[in-house]
């Protein structure tokens, strides 16, 4: 019966120390807790739902805007910045497309349905750093299917060849 | 039976070592944080609390230098630091900040000084805006809101430090921390997406000696200690404007 107790108390304190310690130690303790999520993970999409996304980026955007400017709050999530970063694809050549150009992640739709846009007359069109990546995953976000695997895709090999392979980090 | 036994309590003592060795890298990144405890977080919100605000000593900013004003083009990706705005006039394109040099003509007395947005308390130009695209911040920074700006610059007619531009003609590859562009006006933002970052500003950066920035709010920075001690001047202070940006030796 004590040893019983002795176990629980074991099992408790061994349950406490996993669920503080899940985020900070995927790194050092491999095999043990999962590996957190990589920067825009797509398994949720990279800030809502694909569906939602597409639905209501305007919204979100908009409502972040006022808040940035007006209030001084600088979450990434709803960013302008940050959209660019992580959505824009690079040509064969590596470069960046300028908004208007098809290859351009808002530009490809827009010109599509002819929505004229304000946001690049003022924001910058494509990443400052030009070696910036995001985890691409394969198989769980349909949009990186579509242009990994279509024929028309514009993206440098090393760009497809982690799309294809996941993300190594 | 006892050696079963000292395995599992091997098995067991290494389990909880590691368990002990997770937990306190878990605690690890919390005393981080509480060195930084002052800074805002990026969801908060700014506050009244603080008002920021620069100090200039005129003494010590010299002649011919420009290193201020190259600083905030380089930040802020305006004048030479951009090739954009090629077909407007010299006193049309975007002025941010700039040298001024003032002679007194009994004494032949020189004063430089860099001059850009006052950040003023009861900002004219936040009066006059038609849309409320001119705006403060609660910390005191006076913005531009360019989302409702209509470029009517009403705004750069009321500032009476001349500190307002507008741009004329379309622009390519801004920077990504000073978003700009045609028909809007625009002004010094005290680098507000580096005080947000708990950052100084890239002129006060460049020119630690001559200009110091800080809470004017709060009497232990070091912006307010000198001002108590040495005092400092507005420009135009008749207007009773009550400035953030204050000079020395005017």
């Amino acid at each position: 019966m004590l040893f019983r107790a002795i176990n629980l108390k074991l099992f408790v304190l061994v349950l406490a120390g996993l669920t503080i310690a899940l985020p900070v130690t995927a790194d050092n303790f491999e095999g043990i807790v999962p590996p957190p999520k990589a920067k825009a993970s797509e398994i949720n999409g990279c800030v809502a739902p694909v569906e939602d996304m597409r639905k209501n980026h305007m919204e979100k955007m908009l409502h972040q805007r006022d808040k940035t400017l007006r209030e001084g709050v600088r979450t990434k999530q709803h960013s302008i910045a940050e959209c660019v970063n992580c959505h824009i694809t690079p040509k064969k050549d590596g470069s960046y497309a300028n908004f208007g150009e098809n290859e351009h992640f808002c530009s490809s739709c827009h010109n599509y349905a002819a929505v004229s846009i304000d946001c690049f007359e003022c924001h910058r069109d494509k990443p400052e750093k030009l070696d910036y990546k995001h985890s691409q995953i394969k198989n769980t976000n349909p949009h990186h299917n579509d242009i990994a695997f279509s024929e028309k895709n514009t993206q440098t090999t090393e760009t497809l060849d982690t799309i294809k392979s996941g993300d190594s980090k | 039976m006892n050696t079963k036994n000292e395995l599992n309590n091997q098995a067991r003592r290494n389990f909880i070592g590691k368990i002990a060795g997770v937990t306190g890298l878990a605690l690890a990144p919390g005393f981080v944080l509480h060195q930084v405890a002052n800074a805002k977080a990026p969801e908060d919100a700014v506050t009244n609390k603080v008002r920021w605000g620069i100090l200039i000593n005129t003494n010590k900013c010299a002649t011919g230098c420009n290193d201020c004003v190259s600083a905030c083009e380089k930040e802020n990706a305006w004048g030479s630091a951009s090739d954009n705005e090629s077909h407007s006039a010299k006193e049309q394109k975007a002025q941010w900040i700039r040298k001024v040099t003032l002679t007194d003509k009994q004494t032949g007395y020189v004063n430089s000084l860099p001059l850009m947005c006052q950040h003023c308390e009861t900002a004219p130009c936040v009066d006059v805006c038609p849309t409320g695209a001119s705006m403060k911040r609660e910390d005191g920074i006076v913005l531009v809101d360019k989302h409702i700006c209509i470029g009517c610059r009403y705004c750069m007619m009321a500032c009476p430090y001349k500190a307002r531009s507008f741009i004329h003609e379309e622009l390519k590859n801004q920077s990504v921390n000073a978003p700009r562009g045609l028909g809007t006006v625009e002004s010094c933002t005290m680098c507000v997406h580096r005080i947000d970052n708990d950052g100084t500003p890239a002129c006060v950066e460049a020119c630690s000696s001559a200009m110091t920035f800080g809470d004017l709010n709060d009497a232990s920075s070091k912006i307010s200690i000198e001002l108590k001690q040495n005092g400092g001047e507005q420009i135009r202070a008749d207007l009773g404007l009550n400035t953030g940006v204050r000079y020395q030796g005017i």
